[in-house]
């Protein structure tokens, strides 16, 4: 056996040769918590799709770590009137392969992602709101929208400009392969191994300023225990979404440095405002009840007052989240300062059961995932313990999210845990609270069918003002509005974690992104 | 010959079909991974123009023979999630789930074999009672635990290996293969152990029990008796009978290998099927879930059918499909 005995040596190496390889001081290798199933930036609207897709290529409008719009392809961009959107855009910037970036390029960005047909999650609800585009000069161009349209320039942080040149009838796997993935990100393509590993070079050329790293490898490490031995094994120089229990241990290591964000996630409790027989809200001998109680904002105020948020952010949560009262998170369009969590009130819920005539309670199942946020089954249980001191008698169903979307839109559940992460309070609205309305897309994940023409009027109007204080202020009422309703219960913004090894820096974002380029030697 | 090979085929066909249905219905069952997938916003048209984009729309039983056409033309269907045909998701990831799995069956075989024979030879001898404790060990410990164990001390403690992944893969016969590089082999070392942990075990008992058996039978009294040199008797007449049955349970435990390397390939961040077939599980990619199943159900049927060759090959007295007394 000729080829075994040629693989022997090598086989023994393996075994005597102990020596870690040392890598590159230029080179980086950065642990991803999720699978990228694609380098086709118009393919699938999924985080770890667009977080990978960032590093070749850029958007029209980016946001910063705070959750801020600011420049990218585009220097400026300003409503000339109240349905046309004008950006200009950045001079001199060049493709990987060394071309021009113009107009013609937005043009064709802007188009490709609603000829990508076999996406299961495409990105035209983000060109959806453009009805037509029109080239002013190679450096203007005019987006029109059928109404008022206030949100286009948050939309278009995720619609990445790619070369009309290089991806003109390239299908996904042309993107895949590296052919058309040629775009005018901080890094270029180097390969894309499959549920493995994305291999990029340094764009020596990049407009934002040369980057830190001449070589950069995105690992696909989506077990938790296999990212962070990885990184304590020194295979990788950074992680992200840091498993909760390992995070005491690793603050405690003085070979690692970790750092911290709100992230821009809420955490809150949907519930069914629709029927007047919930399925899974009965009296405590299991038999229906003559009205749905959730439909009484007394008993949904009470739900509230009963959850201690404080107890659940520092022990449930070990500490990796802060309380809310809101929606959004501070200093994004839609957070109301003024709304403070609702206090942990045990008698002050118990006093609103019993005047909205459930003096000795109730019974209801809480669902929640079992896979998707930081402790999620752990959170479903806690709250419902706090809900049986108040009096109600409680059940817990949690599910892999496989099976736990589907459900919930379908409106299976009465009371039902979602995360939801969002740069804008009138957005987030429009799809948690607005009256459900499918031929608009609005209320997609309005799972209780909430319903009020006032939210829905004040949402529109947040949407359709271009001028951003107006929306500001808009939005703001809305949010108002909804939390005073207690549309839903809101419970805590999760911490967002990154750990690193010593001697690296990174600027942590709200958005949970994790970008080569946001990394740097200390 | 000819009979048995058609009535094996048959049965092969039988049982692909029977697994198809099965998986289809049960992922069918589970979900719509268009509701997990397309964004929220995306209105009422778009959603239904992706459900049909994917043929989703369609009651289930067009749905599958769709899918049975498509086979029929050797086509398994586009992965939901990837976009690109399922069978080539799955080819691209089986070379380094084969390599693994490979891997561990040569440790398995050049460790548990010979450490069986001396158990089976010497069984109240010390050694014979530690390599029997050791099979017991590798038998209950569980396979993740022992994988986070090795990353602990091997690569985080002691620094000598890599905690996960695969290493540079080198282009040979149109497959790319990690194990013709000093780097690939350690990057695999510790997955393969890992994987090998619990069959060196299952191989030592084996041979232990067959070697025992063997030493009992006549012909090896004879053989002593007529003054043959010991390695002589072991390594012709006890060995080759201990094989056979170690050859019928190797052939379906390569298979087992390759099917449930899951646990191995996730704890080490190895890229093969079987974290390709988790990751689907999970976003209800239909397609790549019953291409694999079905991938492994053809790959174990052709093992036994190799199995049962080799089985006439080892042993005069078997004889396929003849019923000649």
């Amino acid at each position: 056996m000729p080829a075994f005995l040629r693989l022997l040596p090598a086989m023994l190496l393996a075994c005597a040769l102990s020596v870690a390889q040392a890598r590159d001081p230029g080179d980086l290798v950065i642990g991803f918590g999720a699978d990228v199933s694609s380098l086709d930036p118009h393919f699938l609207n999924a985080v770890p799709n667009v977080a990978a897709a960032a590093h070749l290529f850029d958007a029209l409008v980016h946001v910063d770590p705070d959750g801020k719009l600011v420049p990218g392809l585009a220097v400026s961009w300003q409503a000339v009137d109240a349905t046309t959107w004008e950006f200009k855009l950045r001079r001199g910037v060049k493709f990987h392969d060394g071309s021009d970036f113009t107009a013609e390029d937005v043009m064709f960005s802007l188009e490709r992602p609603a000829k990508v047909v076999n996406s299961p999650g495409p990105f035209t609800s983000y060109t959806r709101q453009i009805a037509s585009r029109q080239i002013v000069d190679p450096y203007t161009v005019r987006l029109k929208t059928p109404a008022p349209y206030g949100p286009l320039p948050l939309d278009l942080t995720t619609i990445y400009m790619v070369s009309k040149k290089a991806a003109a009838n390239a299908t996904t796997e042309d993107f895949n392969s590296g052919r058309a993935a040629v775009g005018t990100g901080p890094f270029k393509f180097g390969a894309f191994r499959r549920g493995e590993a994305i291999d990029l070079v340094r764009n020596d050329a990049y407009w934002g300023g040369k980057p830190a790293w001449q070589h950069v490898q995105l690992r696909l490490l989506t077990n938790d225990a296999a990212r962070t031995a990885a990184l304590l094994a020194g295979d990788v120089d950074a992680i992200e979404a840091v498993p909760t229990p390992d995070i005491a241990r690793f603050r405690a290591n003085p070979a690692l440095r970790l750092e911290q964000k709100v992230s821009w996630r809420t955490i809150f409790w949907q519930m069914d405002l629709s029927r007047d027989q919930s399925p899974f809200v009965t009296d405590k001998a299991g038999r229906p009840l003559a009205h749905n109680p959730l439909r009484d904002v007394r008993v949904r105020a009470a739900i509230s007052k009963a959850i201690n948020r404080q107890a659940l952010v520092e022990r449930t949560m070990e500490g990796l989240a802060i309380a809310t009262g809101n929606i959004v998170i501070p200093g994004i369009v839609g957070h109301v300062d003024a709304i403070k969590p609702d206090a942990y009130d045990l008698a002050g819920a118990k006093r609103l059961l019993a005047e909205a005539g459930y003096p000795d309670g109730f019974a209801l199942t809480l669902h929640g995932p079992n896979n998707r946020y930081v402790n999620d089954e752990q959170v479903v249980q806690t709250v419902a313990q706090m809900l049986t001191r108040a009096g109600l008698q409680t059940r817990v169903e949690t599910m892999p999210l496989s099976s736990y979307f589907g459900r919930a839109r379908a409106g299976e559940f009465s009371f039902a845990l979602l995360g939801w992460g969002s740069l804008a309070g009138d957005s987030a609205l429009r799809s948690l609270l607005a009256t459900p309305n499918p031929d608009i897309g609005w209320g997609g994940f309005n799972w209780g069918r909430y319903s009020n023409p006032e939210l829905d009027r004040l949402v529109r109007a947040a949407l359709g003002e271009t001028d951003a204080a107006a929306r500001a202020k808009l939005a703001g009422q809305a949010v108002e509005l909804a939390m005073r309703d207690h549309a839903l219960v809101p419970l805590y913004h999760q911490y967002a974690s990154w750990v690193m090894r010593k001697g690296l820096s990174y600027r942590a974002r709200v958005d949970e992104f994790t970008l080569a380029n946001a990394f740097h030697p200390q | 010959m000819a009979w048995y090979a058609l009535a094996r085929l048959l049965q092969a066909l039988a049982v692909l079909a029977v697994m198809s249905l099965l998986v289809f219905a049960g992922v069918y069952a589970l979900g719509n991974p268009v509701d997990l997938l397309v964004d929220p916003n995306a209105g009422a048209a778009d959603y239904a123009r992706r459900v049909a984009a994917l043929g989703l729309d369609q009651p289930l039983w067009v749905q599958y023979a769709r899918f049975v056409v498509g086979l029929l033309h050797g086509d398994l269907g586009n992965s939901f999630v990837h976009g690109t045909p399922a069978l080539h998701l799955i080819f691209e990831r089986m070379p380094a789930t084969l390599e693994v799995s490979f891997a561990a069956l040569m440790m398995a075989l050049a460790s548990g074999v010979p450490l069986g024979l001396v158990a089976g030879f010497k069984p109240q001898s010390w050694i014979g009672r530690a390599i029997r404790a050791l099979s017991v060990l590798g038998f209950s410990l569980p396979t993740f635990w022992v994988g986070l164990m090795f990353i602990m001390l091997f690569a985080v403690e002691l620094g000598w290996l890599p905690a996960g992944g695969r290493g540079p893969t080198e282009h040979v016969l149109g497959i790319d293969l990690s194990i013709t590089t000093l780097e690939g082999w350690r990057h695999l070392l510790l997955p393969a152990v890992n994987l090998a942990l619990f069959k060196i075990s299952l191989l030592i008992r084996l041979t232990a029990a067959s070697t025992q058996e063997i030493l009992r039978q006549d012909y090896i009294r004879f053989a002593r008796a007529k003054g043959l040199h010991p390695v002589r008797i072991v390594g012709l007449h006890v060995l080759k009978n201990a094989l056979v049955p170690i050859v019928t349970v190797l052939g379906l435990e390569f298979g087992s290998l390759v099917a449930f390397a899951v646990v191995t390939e996730s704890v080490f961040a190895w890229p093969g099927m079987g974290k390709l077939l988790i990751d689907s599980i999970t976003l209800l990619d239909r397609p790549v879930v019953v291409a694999y199943l079905l991938v492994v159900v053809l790959l174990f049927v052709s093992i036994n059918f190799i199995v049962d060759l080799l089985y006439g090959l080892l042993d005069p007295r078997v004889r396929l499909g003849g019923a000649q007394a």
